[in-house]
């Protein structure tokens, strides 16, 4: 063995050595760097051409407007004049999902940390798999649960909720109903709560154990640990979660279409049935639209396509602000 | 304010695994007490029973008695948060708050317990920096996050979180192994002072450290990998070094080790 040693090293240092300015250039590097680049490079792509397509095919519509584009509530782009607006459109769809998340955040966030830090070990496998199992069930189905089921329900609901929180200003109005912008709002919040309890318990699994034990170690009871190490840790993937929840639920088409009564006007009583959305107003009326309705649904879906965008660019500027302390 | 701390047979686990075994000795206030011994022989584990920190681990239990003054710690009527915050904890690791701002790690505890009012926050947040020995150099930037300091600054921030509470007991798990000399030694002279008011213990695996610290130390052995860690000895510092009773104490010191 020893006499054995002198010769390795001896052989080790006849190898070969790499130059050093082929350090960076080994060919498997060079594709995968080339191969990820041209991703990116894709999505800009795809990103570009569908903005093309849907300002070229808005193009004509708007130019044959005889109302403003931005401000009017009314949809009738196949009239004698043409008129439509995008106003009731933009209300409706922020009020809904705005709704939405405000019911599913809470909610995702509490079973996220019922199932990392409370449940036992069992209890909380089976839950993780049961609240996955929603973010599975097709939209059509939670359409028609919340056509033939909630809306029922929710009739009577809202006349409780208008009778003795009425002077909650969007509880308040004369009439009450079950296809409404509340219940639209509720069959979004289900829809959207999987995908936001799942990644925030991803997010809660992450939490450095020195954290947990650093705030247990001072006297925190469970709750004060979560509050002062877990949330913490997880707020920029809190608001990512809830960023993507938004972004699913204001485009969910078939749902929002099924359950909502459309009628024209923006109308804050959510209580009341009619609202409409950008997504269940293509679904509605693309079939039935003549040409410049159908392009003026381009133009309406091209303005949602920004808005999506602009959500998803406050959801950085939101992440990137916490940057310093993280 | 500080207490002494009384164990008997005490065991500890971790699921099926016995991590310490059949431990008793007496902890006493106002000192400091060094835990020595080869790796894997159960010192953090010791230590960790001794806050009730070792159930936090899934599958972790403790058998035996830890008496605070008149109180037993493991009794059933005993809440383990009430334990934590009388007996305060400083790892291995620094770990201040990363979210939080130097100030805001030293309030932490003390918003816990409920201390309230700006002003009272202020002196107490000074008087704990200026124990932890760092107000000098944090005092201009408190608001800034506590994870921006050097490791040996966070490891003082939390020494500093630590005592902001005035807990009775200040155990310590290797608090210097991440640091440079001089971070040590500034540590090591804030446990000289702090020993005046707490009752401090102190796990370190440099003897010089514990020689230079500590005025009882304690010897942990392990007879195999896989059987539970024991405690050999305890005794005064000088005793331990100069003149132990058991043989395997004197080969661990020595260097004469296995
Ligand atoms: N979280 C854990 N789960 C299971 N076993 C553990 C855990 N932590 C420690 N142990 C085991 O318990 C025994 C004692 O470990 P402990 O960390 O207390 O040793 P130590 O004396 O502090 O060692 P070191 O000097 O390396 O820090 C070891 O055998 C270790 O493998
Ligand atoms: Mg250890």
């Amino acid at each position: 063995m020893t006499s054995e040693t002198p010769a390795a090293l001896a052989k080790a240092a006849e190898r070969p050595r790499p130059a050093l300015s082929m350090s960076t250039g080994r060919a498997g590097d060079r594709i995968f760097a080339g191969l990820s680049r041209g991703s990116g490079l894709v999505i800009l792509a795809i990103m570009a051409a569908i903005a093309v397509f849907l300002v070229w095919k808005a193009i004509p519509a708007l130019q044959d407007d005889k109302a403003n584009f931005l401000t009017s509530q009314e949809w009738n782009p196949d009239g004698a004049p043409a008129k439509f607006g995008i106003a009731q459109l933009v209300f409706g769809t922020l009020m809904t999902s705005v709704l939405a998340l405000v019911m599913a955040v809470p909610v995702a966030v509490g079973i996220a940390l019922f199932i990392t830090y409370y449940a036992p070990r069992r209890l909380a496998g089976v839950m993780a798999y049961l609240v996955d199992l929603l973010a599975a069930v097709p939209s059509i189905v939670y359409g028609l649960w919340g056509l033939n089921f909630l809306v029922t329900k929710m009739t009577g609901v809202s006349g409780f909720l208008n009778s003795y929180f009425g002077w909650i200003p969007l509880f308040g109005g004369s009439e009450t109903g079950g296809r409404t912008i509340l219940t639209a709002a509720i069959v979004l919040a289900i829809m959207i709560l999987p995908i936001i309890s799942a990644i925030t318990r991803e997010v809660f699994v992450q939490v450095p154990h020195a954290h947990v034990e650093a705030a247990l170690a001072l006297g925190a009871t469970r709750w004060e640990m979560i509050r002062m190490s877990v949330l913490p840790f997880g707020r920029s993937g809190m608001v990512s979660a809830a960023m993507l929840g938004l972004g699913r639920a204001l485009g969910e088409t078939i749902a929002v279409a099924m359950v909502l009564s459309t009628t024209a006007g923006i109308d804050w009583h959510i209580l009341k049935d009619g609202g409409n959305t950008f997504a269940a107003n293509i679904a509605n009326t693309f079939a039935m639209s003549g040409p410049t309705g159908r392009s003026a649904l381009i133009a309406s879906g091209l303005v949602l396509f920004v808005i999506t965008l602009l959500v998803n660019v406050g959801a950085r500027a939101v992440v990137a602000r916490r940057k310093e302390f993280s | 304010m500080a207490k002494r701390i009384e164990v008997s047979g005490l065991h500890a686990y971790y699921g099926g695994t016995h991590a310490i075994e059949d431990i008793s000795m007496t902890i006493e206030p106002r000192s400091v007490t060094a835990f020595i011994g080869p790796s894997g022989c159960g010192k953090s584990t010791f230590l960790r029973t001794l806050n009730r920190m070792h159930e936090v681990i899934p599958g972790a239990r403790v058998e035996g008695k830890v008496m605070l003054d008149d109180e037993d710690l493991y009794d059933s009527s005993v809440d383990p948060v009430a334990v934590r915050r009388v007996v305060g904890m400083v790892f291995q690791r620094p770990n201040p708050f990363p979210t939080m701002s130097i100030y805001d790690n030293v309030a932490a505890g003390l918003k816990l317990n409920g201390v309230r009012g700006k002003r009272r926050l202020d002196e107490i947040v000074e008087e704990s920096l200026r124990g932890a020995n760092l107000w000098n150099e944090v005092k201009d930037r408190l608001g800034k996050p506590g994870a921006g300091l050097s490791g040996g600054q966070q490891q003082r921030l939390c020494i500093a979180r630590a005592i902001a509470v005035q807990p009775q007991v200040l155990l310590m798990d290797e608090p210097c192994s991440a640091l440079d000399p001089i971070s040590t030694l500034a540590i090591e002279d804030l446990i000289g002072k702090l020993k005046s008011q707490y009752t401090i213990v102190i796990v370190t695996h440099n003897m010089q450290q514990a020689a230079r610290v500590s005025d009882r130390t304690a010897f942990f052995n392990i007879a195999g990998t896989g059987k539970p860690g024991k405690l050999i000895e305890i005794d005064d510092t000088s005793k331990i070094f100069t003149n132990p009773e058991q043989k395997g104490t004197e080969d661990y010191i020595t260097g004469r080790f296995g």
